[in-house]
């Protein structure tokens, strides 16, 4: 109970919400490298899916993007990154934002990439034949038709992979990187085990926060029709 | 496994070929662990978590192992804030430390002294209450060195910490996550020489992630150690401490007061063997080749020890 009320104490203390090191500071520090690595992977993997799945090409590939995606050691591509983005951008980009950056990029591209193949392909082939018959072009078939019925499958991809990015984006503490793996990180090193749930405890809300501002989105964005269509997803 | 009279036979060869293996396990775990070796206990010993440190945890393990002990190494656990308590809870029974460090760790009121012999003295009698001793004490010293790269010294004109203090918060301090908190480190730096930094950030402690930092500027000052060959090697300007902040850091090994009456005077003995001829310049030596020419830990512990005799 006494971690409980640390905790609960932390989170009272006005100090932690001033200066270099502030929760708020944290909170949008991690927003800003998950979301522009969400942002990066979305703009690289949409359209590759998208084709994939509108020629049906590589399909294999396609599929098991998410599962060989899944599998890749998160740490590891942070450590690679420190070298790659010191070289590519610099010694002074070498730590910090950068690295955390490139590294969380590969864990974004599956689920979106996966999911708008698998989407774009599960449009009922009639329809499609249908638009073909009534003179639509490729791009007009892919633009009018699979895409707006492969919405709600594509958005939960990229729901997938923001909180996916979220969660991993902790590992840029390890890389002199701020956001709320920051708390957890130091936490650990001082033997702080109220910092050190306080940061968890804000990246799983965080996480959560992202789901359900998707989710809601989602609902938003799909057409009322297409959703009562595809069911509950 | 199959049901029936086949399966009852089966179930019956089956405990007969598993019985000898149960057996032989029984057997291992009562004569394995500690405590059998009679006066040779076997021992853990565990280390914090930067290169110097896995130096000085093979030098005390190979020495005992040449000399017949059983050691177990945990190397890297974390800071002090976390090795320490191992010690004390007896998760490990010995580790490397520094004797003023430790002191400020151990009693944050207690003084220590730029005499080690002083400072020994303080700490032994603040660690009675915890259980452990202090063993002999080498005349290699390591302490917290605060650097910047040659621009920045030129730049500001900056050769000793005292200058430090006009210009301190125009820049950023980098160092391990626990230096905000200590005395020898930014604790130390504001009170005793009134420096106040823009911001701080956790990298390493005394590693490649501070010297990278400083390298690429997003650190102007950084904590390494002052044993580390690093600073000469990359020519970062170690500035002065010309107020003494930083005391008798020298290493001693530090055990735990039951392993020592299990053991006896042949461990003491072989313990303190190496604290007489390490030398600031042999660990920094060491260091060099660890860090600078990435060499095991392991296999540079045991060049210097077979080289000054301690092992054959």
């Amino acid at each position: 109970m006494t971690l409980l009320g640390d905790v609960a104490r932390w989170f009272a203390d006005p100090a932690h919400y001033q200066g270099s090191d502030a929760v708020q500071t944290r909170v949008l520090e991690h927003l800003e490298v998950s979301g522009l690595a969400v942002l990066v992977g979305v703009l690289l993997a949409l359209p590759v899916g998208l084709y994939l799945g509108h020629t049906g090409r590589f399909g294999f590939i396609a599929v098991n993007v998410a599962n060989v995606g899944r599998a890749i050691p998160s740490l590891a591509a942070i450590a690679l990154a420190i070298p790659i983005a010191g070289t590519l951008l610099g010694a002074a980009n070498g730590l910090g934002f950068w690295p955390t950056f490139l590294a969380l990029i590969p864990l974004a591209i599956p689920p979106v990439l996966t999911n708008a193949y698998v989407a774009v392909r599960g449009v009922d082939g009639d329809v499609t034949e249908a638009a073909r018959g009534m003179g639509l072009g490729e791009a007009g078939i892919l633009r009018r038709i699979e895409l707006p019925l492969a919405l709600p499958l594509i958005l939960a991809g990229i729901r997938t992979a923001a909180v996916n990015v979220v969660a991993t984006a902790t590992l840029g503490a390890l890389v002199a990187f701020g956001g709320l793996g920051r708390y957890i990180v130091d936490g650990l090193a001082l033997q702080e085990y109220d910092r050190l749930f306080a940061g968890a405890l804000l990246v799983a809300l965080l996480a959560i926060a992202v789901e359900v501002a998707f989710g809601t989105f989602e609902r938003a964005a799909v057409s009322p029709g297409i959703r009562v269509q595809q069911g509950a997803l | 496994m199959r049901c029936g009279p086949e399966g009852v036979s089966q179930l019956k060869r089956a405990i007969r070929v598993a019985i000898p293996f149960i057996v032989a396990a029984l057997v291992a775990s009562a004569c394995g662990g500690t405590g059998t070796g009679g006066t040779k206990p076997a021992i853990t010993i565990g280390s914090t978590n930067f290169s110097e440190q896995l130096v000085l945890g093979e030098l005390y393990s190979q020495v005992l192992e040449a000399n017949g002990y059983t050691v177990t190494r945990k190397f890297n656990l974390g800071a002090r804030e976390i090795v320490f308590p191992a010690l004390q809870s007896g998760q490990i029974d010995l580790e490397a430390d520094y004797l003023a460090t430790l002191l400020a760790f151990v009693d944050k009121t207690a003084t220590g002294s730029t005499d080690p012999k002083q400072t020994l003295a303080t700490l032994q009698k603040a660690l009675t209450s915890k259980g452990v001793t202090v063993l002999d004490y080498a005349p290699a010293v390591d302490q917290n060195g605060f650097v910047v790269t040659k621009a920045t010294a030129d730049k500001l004109k900056l050769a000793k910490l005292s200058d430090l203090a006009p210009v301190g918060n125009q820049l950023v301090l980098g160092g391990p996550a626990e230096c905000p908190n200590r005395e020898f480190c930014a604790q130390g730096l504001k009170t005793k020489y009134g420096i106040t930094f823009k911001d701080f950030k956790a990298l390493d402690t005394g590693g490649p992630l501070t010297v990278q930092a400083l390298v690429g500027g997003q650190i102007d000052v950084g904590l390494l150690f002052t044993s580390d060959a690093t600073i000469a090697v990359r020519g970062f300007v170690l500035l002065d401490d010309d107020k003494q902040l930083q005391l008798s850091d020298n290493v001693a090994p530090v055990v735990r007061n039951d392993y020592l009456t299990k053991a006896g005077d042949d461990f003491r003995k072989t313990i303190n063997t190496i604290a007489p001829k390490l030398t600031t310049a042999e660990l920094t030596g060491m260091n060099k080749l660890v860090e600078v020419d990435k060499q095991d830990p392991k296999d540079v512990a045991k060049a210097w020890l077979k080289k000054q005799g301690l092992i054959k």
